[in-house]
């Protein structure tokens, strides 16, 4: 299984070295990759139904807990044939939609790591593993989104859909972590075993919170839907591979997959229910004022991911099993929507609905599984989407005091996602070809036949539900905790109630089309309302925390040696200061154990002393650096009198070098102004003060302390023991601690990088500067 | 501040000090001195011939850019850390002792080698900055 999820990285990066050769006739090779880990996880087919569950497991960094363990129940294996199936359309789809494009190598390597990254999201056992590959999903999609990287909307959408999904993956880092932690383990599969003491654990309700969050980002639910509408600005084959078919459903199985640990509480119930219930109605209306085919699609994709939510709230046997046909269902029509819209486009030149009609002239094939993906949105028997909405209506209907108005919401969101389904399936093919579109002709067979086989699967599995009852929907009911072998998929259910409320859907939603059209004017009316919509409403927050932090940048990156050093010392004598006072009323000095000062130590005070002085009074600069050098030696002698011989001579370099490189540099510094008047004399005076008086008292302190020689013992005596050193300073240095200061030599080299790439980049820009 | 005086003096220096610098590197096992010191001492006798003759001279005379001392000096320390874990097996950092003793180094070890690391680090980070600043003002 690893090395199913590896072989798209590895594609990626293939395309790195041979994607020139990928750019012309072979592209279509690349679809490959998708076929063969297709027909590998279909393989699996048998043994999943049989319900076993395929695990691999490699330990990666088990200190930490984090395993790559995969396993393929059936919810797993939904979504790899998913990811795998629609993967190998769109890759063969592709090849003819960006054909003879700059960067298709690039495109396909997205693709790909996509593929594996989404793979590995959906086997992963471990928690952790799992958000590193739901990290990578955003970031491919990222890319993705940016895909026509000259345009600036197409880089601010995958901005937006960066920051929002990315969000939503650091709040699953943090559910993971508290569910780690509560659960004591990582594995998924072994939370099952400890559901009761998850949920009963006082962190559950935050382990809801944060793993929702991450779910609702990804999955684009209200509020935070308004990233998927401005993804579609990536080509339509992304459109329909990451952000209709795999990648938005991730928040759906990751809801799927922690039902069984987390679910059944109220909080969770009425969560879902409510946010997916709003959800979809509120996408569903606004596909109402769409007339770009893609908008209306990313409205109806919301409506639907709302839907799936609810049901996941509803929560139900029925429920559940409704959401388990449901991503089969909308994966099916919805891919296929997105790819003739994407024919449309490509042949046609505009995706405005309004601008379409008569389309089927030229191109029946798109048009047929056009009609055929409508229907199946709308939920016409015999179509799959009719065995979708059935149980959908089936679970609403058995939800006690609050059935029917949760079936009114299910009924009418239908009813506009019918509308939506026939304004993309239906619209561009019917009526009168205008004579702008009548040379439009039918594009090469890569392009319509993905989608028309989609279409065609969706009513062969809605003729013969048995095809997916067992050997797919079942195991997935299972692996969510319910009973698989209850599930029964007929298309035909007899005369009652659900039928009536599937012909009242029909007949509303047909009217409803035939009524009301789409148009510009309506979709400006709709624009109105934007000053309230969450898009605006976070834009402007992102915006408003970007001035903050402008601002709050400017204050303490003000660009002043002085101020930062000031900042520092006062901080420091704030937060030492206050700890050394809070927690004793007076220091422990003993001042008695304390030798006499000698002559020549007094004598060493003073020249520093006076040298300081000197610092403080210079009138030049030379005067101020010859003086605080005086200051160092000073400081030297007085390690030489307490024999420390090796400091004093590190500190006597020291501060040769920095006096010498002060000359050096002197003659091209500004001139020496005053820059402090009297009052800013007087603050860093007092700041100076106060920050010798504390140290001078830690320094007190530290000596009435009784000292824990262990470690200096220890070093001393073994110096010459183990290390075969009698300077046991340079010993602890290249040998006890040597590791230390193989980190710290490394420092040093990153610090002197830094210094000579920053001075040597302002140099080059100078040096441009001149030449124009 | 090219004076004769310092310029020539300079020219005698910069020998006397690079020796000087070995001299303490070498010793820093036994007695007061080592790899880092060294260093800084012979980053001075470097900066000191470029102060006296100017920075184009001290480059000619070193060759190549003192940066190039810096990977040079990590990679020495870090092959001397790892020497243990390719010869006896033993872990990162393992002193690794020459069982005879030699003249004027002592006991030659890994330990030895690792310092002379240290050395070429610290003058190539310090040339490199000092270089580096004095260029660009």
């Amino acid at each position: 299984m690893l090395t199913a999820i590896l072989s798209g990285f590895i594609f990626s990066v293939f395309l790195v070295f041979a994607g020139k050769f990928l750019k012309g006739k072979l592209a279509v090779l690349s679809a490959l990759v998708p076929l063969a880990l297709f027909v590998y996880f279909l393989s699996f087919l048998p043994q999943v139904a049989g319900g076993e569950v395929i695990r691999q497991e490699i330990s990666w960094v088990p200190t930490l807990g984090l395993d790559l363990n995969f396993a393929l129940d059936g919810l797993s294996l939904l979504f790899s044939l998913l990811i795998t199936g629609i993967g190998f359309l769109v890759f063969a789809y592709t090849a003819e939609y960006l054909k003879e494009h700059d960067y298709l190598d690039r495109f396909y390597g997205y693709l790909g790591m996509f593929m594996g990254a989404m793979l590995g999201l959906v086997l992963s056992d471990n928690l952790l593993s799992m958000f590193i590959f739901w990290e990578l999903t955003s970031i491919s999609s990222f890319f993705l989104i940016g895909f026509n990287n000259t345009s600036e909307a197409s880089r601010k959408s995958a901005v937006l859909a960066l920051a929002i999904t990315g969000s939503g993956g650091f709040l699953l880092l943090a559910g993971a972590l508290l569910l780690g932690n509560v659960a004591g383990t990582f594995n998924i599969s072994e939370m099952l075993a400890l559901s009761p003491e998850i949920i009963s654990s006082e962190y559950y309700i935050w382990i809801v919170i944060l793993l929702f969050g991450a779910a609702f980002t990804k999955s684009a639910q209200f509020p935070f839907h308004f990233w998927l509408p401005g993804a579609m600005k990536a080509p339509t084959p992304v459109s329909t591979y990451l952000h209709s078919a795999t990648m938005v459903k991730a928040g759906i199985y990751l809801l799927l997959r922690f039902t069984p640990v987390l679910g059944g509480e109220d909080i969770w119930n009425t969560t879902l229910i409510s946010v997916g219930g709003i959800t979809m109605f509120y996408a569903a209306v606004h596909t109402l004022f769409r007339t770009d085919l893609k908008g209306v699609l990313a409205y109806s994709t919301i409506s639907v991911l709302g839907l799936l939510v609810f049901l996941i709230g509803l929560g139900t046997q029925y429920a559940l099993t409704a959401a388990a046909v449901y991503i089969v269902v909308h994966a099916l029509y919805k891919a296929t929507l997105f790819l003739i819209t994407g024919i449309i486009d490509h042949e046609t030149g505009t995706r405005d609905v309004t601008r379409l009609s008569g389309l089927r002239k030229v191109m029946m094939p798109v048009a047929v599984a056009g009609f055929l993906a409508a229907l199946s949105s709308a939920g016409m028997p015999p179509f799959v989407g009719f065995i979708g909405k059935d149980l959908v209506y089936e679970s609403t209907l058995h939800m006690g005091s609050w059935s029917i108005f949760l079936t009114v919401l299910a009924i009418a969101t239908n009813i506009l996602v019918l509308y939506a389904g026939f304004v993309a399936g239906i619209k561009p093919f019917t009526g009168k070809l205008p004579n702008e579109h009548k040379k439009v002709h039918l594009p090469g067979m890569l392009m319509w036949l993905p989608p028309v086989i989609l279409a065609l699967l969706g009513i062969i599995i809605g003729i013969f539900p048995e095809i997916i009852n067992d050997s797919i929907i079942a195991p997935v009911v299972n692996s969510v905790g319910l009973e698989g072998n209850e599930v029964h998929l007929k298309l035909w259910h007899g005369f009652n109630l659900v039928l009536g409320l599937s012909a009242i859907t029909l007949a509303v939603g047909i009217l409803l089309y035939v009524i009301f059209k789409p148009s510009a004017k309506k979709e400006r009316g709709i624009a109105r309302l934007d000053f309230i919509a969450p898009l605006t409403l976070i834009t402007n927050f992102g915006h408003g925390f970007k001035v903050f932090s402008n601002w709050w940048t400017r204050i303490f990156q003000n660009g002043f040696l002085r101020n930062y050093v000031s900042t520092i010392i006062l901080f420091l004598v704030v937060l030492v200061g206050y700890s050394l006072f809070s927690d004793q009323n007076e220091i422990p000095i003993d001042l008695s154990s304390f030798s006499r000062m000698t002559y020549y130590e007094m004598i060493i005070m003073g020249i520093m002393f006076l040298a300081i002085l000197f610092v403080v009074g210079a009138r030049s600069r030379l005067t101020a650096v010859v003086a605080m050098g005086v200051v160092g030696y000073a400081i030297c002698l007085m390690f030489v009198i307490y024999s420390a011989p090796d400091l004093a001579m590190t500190q006597f370099s020291i501060d040769t070098l920095t006096v010498i490189l002060f000359v050096l540099v002197l003659s091209s510094l500004p001139k020496y102004l005053s820059i402090s008047d009297y009052r800013m004399k007087v603050v860093d005076g007092v700041l100076s003060i106060s920050f010798g008086i504390l140290i001078t008292l830690i320094s007190l302190e530290v000596l009435g302390e009784p000292v824990n020689k262990e470690i200096s013992n220890f070093y001393a005596d073994n110096a010459y023991v183990l290390a075969k050193g009698k300077n046991v300073v340079n010993v602890i240095l290249v040998d006890f601690r040597g590791v230390d200061t193989l980190m710290e030599i490394s420092v040093l080299t990153i610090a002197a990088l830094g210094v000579f790439s920053l001075l040597k980049l302002r140099l080059r820009r100078d040096d441009r500067e001149l030449k124009d | 501040m090219k004076t004769i005086i310092i310029r020539t003096a300079s020219n005698y220096m910069l020998p006397l000090l690079l020796v000087f610098s070995v001299f303490i590197l070498l010793r820093g096992h036994y007695l007061p001195g080592g790899g880092f010191v060294g260093g800084l001492i012979a980053s001075i006798a470097f900066v000191l011939h470029a102060f006296a003759n100017g920075l184009g001279d001290t480059r000619k005379l070193l060759h190549f850019h003192p940066g190039f001392l810096m990977p040079t000096g990590l990679a020495l320390a870090f092959l001397s850390g790892i020497s243990p874990l390719v010869f006896t097996g033993e872990p990162f950092m393992t002193g690794l002792w020459y069982p005879e003793h030699l003249p004027i180094v002592g006991n030659l070890g890994s330990a030895l080698f690792f310092d002379i690391g240290v050395y070429l680090v610290v003058q190539g980070v310090t040339l490199t900055i000092i270089f580096t600043i004095s260029e660009s003002t």
